[in-house]
């Protein structure tokens, strides 16, 4: 009988050699007269194991890790086909505690099914939530996401369902249901790998969405530096289609649902969801004023639902197993799970799905094991680059959209960027205005004016040029991008310049010299 | 990687035909173009913008409005480094600094044999294994100067 290997195609497993891995396997195999089969999957988001085969024995999966192509021939030497022990032998993938300990709701297949197959979707209770949701009338399906207390995952926060219904009311010939998979944020890998690992989930959350608000069309808007999850996205919707998932009549609902991937080119504002819009529609992704929102005046004019992946693919397990099933999990406004991203210089990086409130130290040094150079953690930067940078004494905030928005920082997209002690938080900070000079769409001054004087600014405090002043300028310029900015790319630029003033004053008293850990 | 075809009208004319049932076009056309000929050339504006019917301002804007078009053709490989913070962490100004000197170039450039362009990117979603980069499309992480450069020779070769 043939044995069944899995090998991710995770970006991050391909980067470090998995395809290499693969071949390996496959030849080993063949030279020893093994029958095996190799399936690629997503990532177990372990990432620090990553490569990380697995193997299907009647005792059930055991996992290897992180596998070079040096060490194929040593595995199957020592019985990897039959779970055999080997130094890199990891035992069942579930039992490890990184994953044990986790909620695993949304994530639950990512990297355990082949993410291209509708029958091994259906076979790990895939399309279930949409069964569930075709029993339901819209307003049903809209309840049960307004129930379950589900926040917009972007960034913003904002009620699922409230969205929803808002579009659900909408009257118009043709109404739209938009993802934005723009996951610029870096630090944020979990759109990535639901889309590469598990992207069915997607789509079943889209059609749902499509079938609660009336649209009929829907669009998955991509970043273009995400090749892989591109080319899994565009096999996964052919096969939706053959299989009567998506199309004219899905699930035989007589209801239609038809999806698209578009790529973008390369822009940080196409993630805010009217410069999304405008890319869409095939313009520079320039940020439009609200109102009109998107719900009501979206694509091309006509109503359209925009919410992130993480959005999206909380939909189906919400739809399957009920809102109060998914309630259960947070703590105050904030319901549910959030995928946090742990990455940066941390030992163990990864995707950590968890219910919210766990704190940041937990992740950090629970989950994290400290830094992966060894040095102590200086600065922690959560939400992406429009996140704060928090020092030790915040980390036991719990991440919980309020707690966080307490402390002057935000949730974000859930990334966190662990940095050692070798950081220099004035460059930090100068880096978080050059990036927004060079992504801004320059629509409002605040922004495209106010970035690249906060450079200029920034410049002159580290080379140590009337510090004091120059600081107030910045804390003034901060002000007025905050308050007059038309988005949140100008508006929250200043939150990881403020935070890593206030938090970390001495890095830019010296004049942002290098601090004395570095030199 | 299948190599670019020099620049031609009708075959661009073509291309943007395809394309022209879709729901705002400009970009999967921008897109198409590029990956058939390395580039978005000067000479599909008009056609682009006739196409759509469109204004030619409104196809330079977007041309120009995205990182990832270029206007002139590349190196034959392209390497995508990232930049942003995730990858900063992990040491990742060091080691582009030490790249682009053994390149011999700058952000943007080209080597001078016509094989190598290196271009800044804010973020591949690499960020728990930093520092990340794309060398055509292919990722790589852990990334080090001499991770880099047998990629690079694997490619060439």
């Amino acid at each position: 009988m043939s044995v069944t290997l899995y090998v991710p195609r995770d970006a991050v497993a391909l980067g470090l050699g998995a395809n290499r891995v693969a071949r390996a396997l496959f030849a080993g195999a063949e030279r020893r007269g093994l029958d095996v089969t190799i399936v690629r999957t997503g990532s177990r988001g372990l990432l620090w194991l990553e490569p990380m085969v697995e193997v299907g024995t009647p005792e059930g999966r055991v996992a290897y890790g992180p596998v070079t192509p040096g060490d194929v021939d040593a595995l199957l030497d020592a019985g990897l086909v039959t779970g055999g022990d080997h130094p890199l032998r990891l035992g069942d993938p579930e039992k490890i505690p990184y994953l044990a300990r986790q909620h695993r709701l949304t994530f639950q297949r990512c990297g355990v099914v082949d993410p291209v197959s509708v029958a091994d979707y259906r076979a790990h209770g895939g399309y279930n939530g949409l069964e569930a949701a075709l029993k339901l009338d819209a307003a049903g399906i809209v309840a049960a996401v307004r129930e379950s207390g589900l926040r917009g995952r972007g960034g913003a926060g904002f009620p699922a369902g409230i969205k929803w219904n808002t579009v659900m009311l909408a009257q118009a010939p043709q109404k739209y249901v938009v993802c934005n998979a723009d996951e610029g944020d870096s630090g944020t890998f979990a759109d990535r790998m639901m889309m590469e690992g598990d992207p069915f989930n997607l789509i079943e959350g889209m059609t749902i969405a499509g079938i609660a608000t009336g649209a009929t069309r829907g669009y998955i808007y991509l970043r273009s530096e995400y090749p892989q999850a591109f080319a899994t996205l565009k096999e996964a919707i052919a096969n939706g289609v053959k299989a009567g998932f998506l199309g004219d009549n899905v699930m035989n609902s007589g209801k239609a649902f038809h999806l698209e991937v578009r790529l973008g080119a390369g822009a940080y504002i196409c993630g805010e969801e009217t410069s999304l819009l405008e890319s869409l529609e095939g313009r520079r992704g320039i940020v439009r004023a609200k109102p009109p929102i998107p719900a009501l005046k979206g694509f091309l004019g006509q109503p359209t639902l925009v919410n992130n992946v993480m959005t999206f693919t909380a939909v189906p397990y919400i739809l399957e197993n009920g809102a109060k099933a998914y309630a259960e999990y947070g703590m105050g406004r904030s319901l549910g799970t959030l995928a946090i991203q742990l990455a940066g210089n941390v030992k163990h990086g990864g995707l950590i799905e968890y219910a919210f409130g766990i704190t940041l130290r937990e992740i950090i040094e629970d989950f994290g094991g400290g830094t992966q150079s060894g040095r102590p953690v200086r600065a922690v930067q959560v939400g992406g680059p429009l996140g704060a940078y928090f020092p030790d004494h915040l980390l036991d905030t719990p991440l919980d959209y309020e707690a966080m928005a307490a402390k002057k920082g935000l949730v974000g997209h859930g990334g966190i960027v662990v940095f050692d002690d070798t950081v220099n938080m004035a460059k930090q900070a100068r880096f978080a205005f050059e990036f927004c000079a060079v992504e801004s769409c320059g629509k409002c001054t605040p922004c495209r004016i106010g970035a690249t004087r906060g450079v200029e600014t920034m410049d002159k405090v580290i080379a140590g040029t009337d510090t004091r002043a120059n600081l107030a300028v910045i804390s003034d310029l901060c002000d007025v991008m905050t308050d007059g900015s038309l988005c949140a790319m100008g508006g929250l630029t200043p939150m990881p310049v403020m935070s890593a003033i206030t938090h970390f004053p001495e890095d830019f008293e010296r004049g942002g010299q290098m601090s004395v850990a570095a030199e | 990687m299948l190599p670019n075809e020099p620049w031609s009208e009708p075959r661009a004319a073509g291309i943007i035909a395809e394309h022209l049932h879709l729901e705002g076009a400009t970009l999967p056309i921008l897109h198409a173009l590029q990956e058939t000929f390395g580039y978005v050339d000067e000479g599909a504006v008009p056609l682009i913008a006739d196409a759509l019917n469109l204004s030619r301002a409104e196809i330079h804007g977007c041309i120009t409005f995205y990182h990832d078009f270029r206007r002139a053709p590349a190196g034959k490989h392209q390497v995508k480094l990232c930049r942003a913070e995730a990858c900063q962490a992990m040491g990742s100004d060091a080691l582009h600094a030490d790249i682009l000197a053994r390149l011999g170039i700058d952000w943007h450039g080209t080597t001078p044999d016509g094989k190598v362009t290196v271009e800044p990117v804010y973020c591949l979603g690499l960020c728990a294994n930093g520092p990340g980069a794309l060398v055509d499309d292919e990722p790589l992480a852990r990334l080090t100067a001499d991770s880099l450069e047998s990629a690079l020779a694997e490619v060439k070769s």
